[in-house]
């Protein structure tokens, strides 16, 4: 019966943790699973969230997840001139490969360091009000600062996914990839469209920032282990696939849990890489892939 | 049959939905000329890309030089003899003129030629598509028609079996389409089968001995150059209803 | 550069090198040239498969980690001598770059370069489990008593690195020029048309993916005499997996020469930060370096030149 309890609670965790790692790869589908760009700094952008969220906390008593849809904007204007560097130095001349992927490289170098630098090793947390308190259905509980992560994530799940379906820019994003002359034959100018979307990926990195520093403290090394979480859930759903991307997240959150509950807490850095490795040798086009 | 090189049974290719090969079937006899004609679309790079490995295909057979070649990859398939080159030129851009045939040389030549004879060979090969000034010279540097040349030169560097010209001529002048057809109808004479593929239609009627009509991933005619033109099939591909 | 020029150049540095252990005693000199020359080491490593092949690995870190922990294992379960240990610890890091190679380098190049990273985390997070070298708390590795003829065991470990790294060089400028070295030239141009040509891809990737590997397992398996105290957060270091990045990178990913530059000035820099300014900031320098060379520059500092002596011409 103690068996089934904890089950119980690390599926229910599991899944709960999973809505919130949708949040943190919902950017890189976009960037990554609809353009094909390696931004392999998202999650340093990710902490950075986290920071500010933290930031607008502890100073001036924000809630953070507001603090996160509040900085969002600015980290979209980021996320533009980022990517207008890039496409200037990097895409157009066709040196994307290699080059593209060390420069997100340092980038995120940059931001960790710098963050290192200005803020130390110490862990931070934020204070909210529903940060102690849970639902409880029988034996199984839903602690409120992972519910609520996930509430936020789903929603803003569906919200970039009705805009990549419904929208005139949300389907230029999705043409782009596929086909760049149609797209400059329909009056959209690729490079801008590709801009907007760049900008889009970083800005959810502002939420996903907020919904993390609630779920668990923070410091600046935080980010890496988000890499391989990342890009296992946009390689695993498939890329270019909004629901897919969900499914794979919550996948990674249970199996992640399962580990930890089960194996060791120390252990669960390395599922990501498994998952990722499974599917890369198994099916590399992932569950909803194009 | 041992005078037959290469014959593609029932070869089906598709992607996700789109169907690109459907059931293909088709034999080049050794030495012949072939043409490959057929409308934007209709599967002659796919094809090409099966035949020399770069795509596998889902269905059918390819037999080469009396082997059955379906599953090899591509490197082998190389240097069985079975030589390609790009319709979008594919140089070793950060290697010279030289080195770019150097690589076909040392690897897919069957006694694998040590660094200098081969360097040798590929300066022979140069002369042959005129491009010998410019063998030191870094090979991202080339005009378009040179580019070109050096796409065939280094497909048929290491003295292949069979030779596939994917769109060599495109964009070129009557001048250097003339060019290009001279050396081919060189090599042929050396004895190595060409396919060819091409839009430019006065080249593929000149050259070939055989052509194929592909469209839509089937082979809606082949026969001489005269027949293939007057094929209302053929005309009906090219020039609509 | 011709062969009598090279070899002349190496046995000028290994003199030198020998040189200074006979005439100068300050230990930081030894301890500086050790840091630089570790990293020259792993930039030369790193290039092999990321300049030479076109596979990017983020996880440099990792192999590296791979070499001083298989130094660390052997140390304490047999006490064997150091030529002994780097072999072992090449042989380790050969055998996992094979392994990851096998998963990995049949799919496309981003792929392997995430796989790169998500691979060293993994392996960080197993030797944090991993109670015999100390796991997460660390090891200490007492420095022997022995050290042939230098007056110090730091002096020794500086000889045994610049050993190491110039027979890395000499192999890399080997490769570089060889048959071997224009397959792997011809898989990062255009891997497609690399394979018509006739070109093993796989094979030759995975060959490359081995030689990088053995060269930073044996960059690593000094790494615990040097510092004595070992732990997974000092050696699955970021900051050497960025260096082995940056230092090719601004270099010159595709001469045998561009990481050795690269790798001078940018270790050179960071000493010299590390001395004047801070310690923290110096490692904000690399990042900022890598980024600003890789921007404006993409060649490195090869392909500066390279373009300046055809403008003379």
């Amino acid at each position: 019966m103690l068996q089934a309890d904890l089950l119980a609670n690390a599926v229910v965790a599991g899944i709960l943790l999973g809505g919130f790692y949708a949040a943190t790869a919902v950017g890189l589908a976009i960037v990554f699973g609809q353009l094909d760009i390696v931004n392999i700094a998202h999650p340093a952008f990710i902490i950075v969230g986290a920071y500010v969220a933290w930031i607008l906390n502890s100073r001036y008593g924000f809630d953070p997840v507001l603090a996160g849809v509040a900085a969002a904007p600015l980290f979209f204007a980021a996320g533009a001139l980022l990517y207008r560097i890039y496409y200037l130095a990097f895409e157009r001349t066709g040196q994307e490969s290699l080059s593209g992927l060390a420069f997100f490289f340092g980038v995120m170098f940059i931001i960790e360091v710098s963050l290192l630098l200005a803020y130390g090793v110490d862990y931070r947390l934020v204070q909210t009000g529903y940060a102690e308190s849970k639902w409880s259905l029988g034996f199984v509980d839903f602690p409120l600062r992972m519910l609520v992560p996930f509430a936020v994530s789903l929603a803003l799940t569906v919200g970039i996914a009705q805009y990549l379906s419904r929208t005139f820019m949300g389907r230029a994003i999705q043409a782009v990839a596929q086909d760049r002359l149609a797209l400059q034959l329909m009056g959209a100018n690729p490079v801008r469209v590709k801009q907007w979307a760049f900008g889009l990926g970083v800005a959810t990195a502002a939420v996903a920032g907020a919904l993390l520093i609630v779920i668990q403290p923070v410091e600046p090394s935080v980010g890496r282990q988000f890499i391989g979480r990342a890009f296992a859930i946009v390689v695993l759903g498939g890329m270019g696939s909004m629901r897919g991307m969900f499914v794979a997240a919550l996948i990674l959150g249970v199996v992640e849990s399962l580990v930890s509950t089960f194996v060791g807490p120390s252990w669960s850095p390395a599922v990501a890489f498994g998952v990722l490795a499974l599917t890369l040798a198994i099916r590399p086009a992932g569950l909803f892939g194009r | 049959m041992s005078d037959e090189l290469l014959r593609v049974s029932g070869l089906g290719k598709r992607f996700g939905g789109f169907v690109a090969l459907d059931g293909v079937t088709l034999g080049v006899r050794r030495g012949e000329r072939l043409g490959l004609i057929g409308p934007n679309g209709s599967g002659k790079t796919t094809l090409i890309n099966c035949i020399s490995g770069a795509l596998y295909n889902d269905s059918g057979e390819i037999r080469f030089d009396g082997r059955d070649i379906t599953r090899l990859p591509p490197f082998q398939r190389a240097r069985a003899g079975i030589a390609r080159s790009f319709q979008i030129p594919k140089p070793f851009r950060s290697m010279t003129v030289l080195e770019n045939l150097q690589v076909p040389l040392e690897y897919a030549a069957p006694d694998h030629a040590g660094e200098r004879r081969a360097a040798r060979e590929a300066l022979e090969v140069l002369d042959l598509f005129g491009l010998r000034q410019r063998a030191h010279e870094d090979s991202s540097g080339l005009t378009q028609v040179d580019m070109r040349k050096l796409e065939l030169a280094r497909a048929m560097a290491a003295k292949p079996k069979l030779l596939i010209s994917d769109e060599a001529m495109a964009g070129l002048s009557s001048t250097e389409v003339d060019e290009v057809l001279g050396i081919l109808r060189r090599l042929n004479d050396d004895g190595i089968t060409i396919i060819m593929i091409e839009h430019i239609m006065h080249a593929v009627m000149r050259f070939s001995e055989r052509v194929v009509c592909l469209v839509a991933g089937q082979v809606v005619c082949e026969g001489a150059p005269g027949e293939i033109v007057k094929d209302p099939g053929v005309q009906r591909a090219y020039l609509g209803e | 550069m011709r062969n009598a020029v090279f070899w002349g150049a190496l046995a000028a540095v290994l003199v030198a090198g020998l040189v200074m252990t006979e005439v100068f005693d300050n230990e930081y000199y030894y301890n500086a040239l050790y840091v630089v020359l570790q990293g020259t080491l792993m930039a030369v490593a790193w290039n092999v498969l990321g300049g030479f092949t076109g596979y990017v690995n983020f996880g440099s870190a990792g192999f590296f980690a791979m070499g001083a922990y298989t130094t660390v294992a052997l140390h304490k379960a047999f006490g064997l001598p150091l030529p002994v240990m780097i072999a072992a610890a090449g042989a380790v890091g050969g055998l996992v770059g094979l392994g990851l190679g096998y998963l990995t380098l049949r799919l496309k190049g981003v792929f392997f370069a995430i796989a790169t990273l998500a691979m060293a985390i993994v392996i960080e997070t197993c030797v944090n489990n991993w109670a015999f070298v100390g796991g997460a708390k660390g090891s200490y590795i007492l420095t022997p008593d022995t050290h042939l003829w230098f007056k110090s065991y730091v002096q020794m470990l500086f000889m045994v690195m610049l050993v190491l790294t110039l027979a890395a060089i000499a192999i890399s400028r080997t490769l570089n020029a060889s048959r071997l070295g224009r397959g792997l030239a011809a898989i990062r141009d255009d891997e497609v048309a690399a394979e018509c040509s006739g070109v093993p891809t796989l094979r030759l990737k995975l060959v490359s993916a081995t030689l990088m590997g053995a060269m930073m397992g044996v960059a690593g398996a000094p790494f615990p005499f040097f510092v004595t105290f070992v732990d997974p957060v000092s050696a699955f270091n970021l900051f050497i997996a960025v260096n082995a990045i940056a230092m090719p990178m601004i270099g010159g990913t595709s001469h045998w020469i561009g990481p050795v530059i690269g790798a001078l000035l940018v270790g050179g820099t960071q000493e010299v930060v590390k001395v004047t300014v801070s310690s923290e900031l110096n490692v904000l320098i690399v990042g900022v370096m890598l980024v600003v060379f890789i921007t404006l520059a993409p060649q490195g500092i090869v392909g500066v030149v390279r373009r300046l002596r055809r403008r003379r011409r």
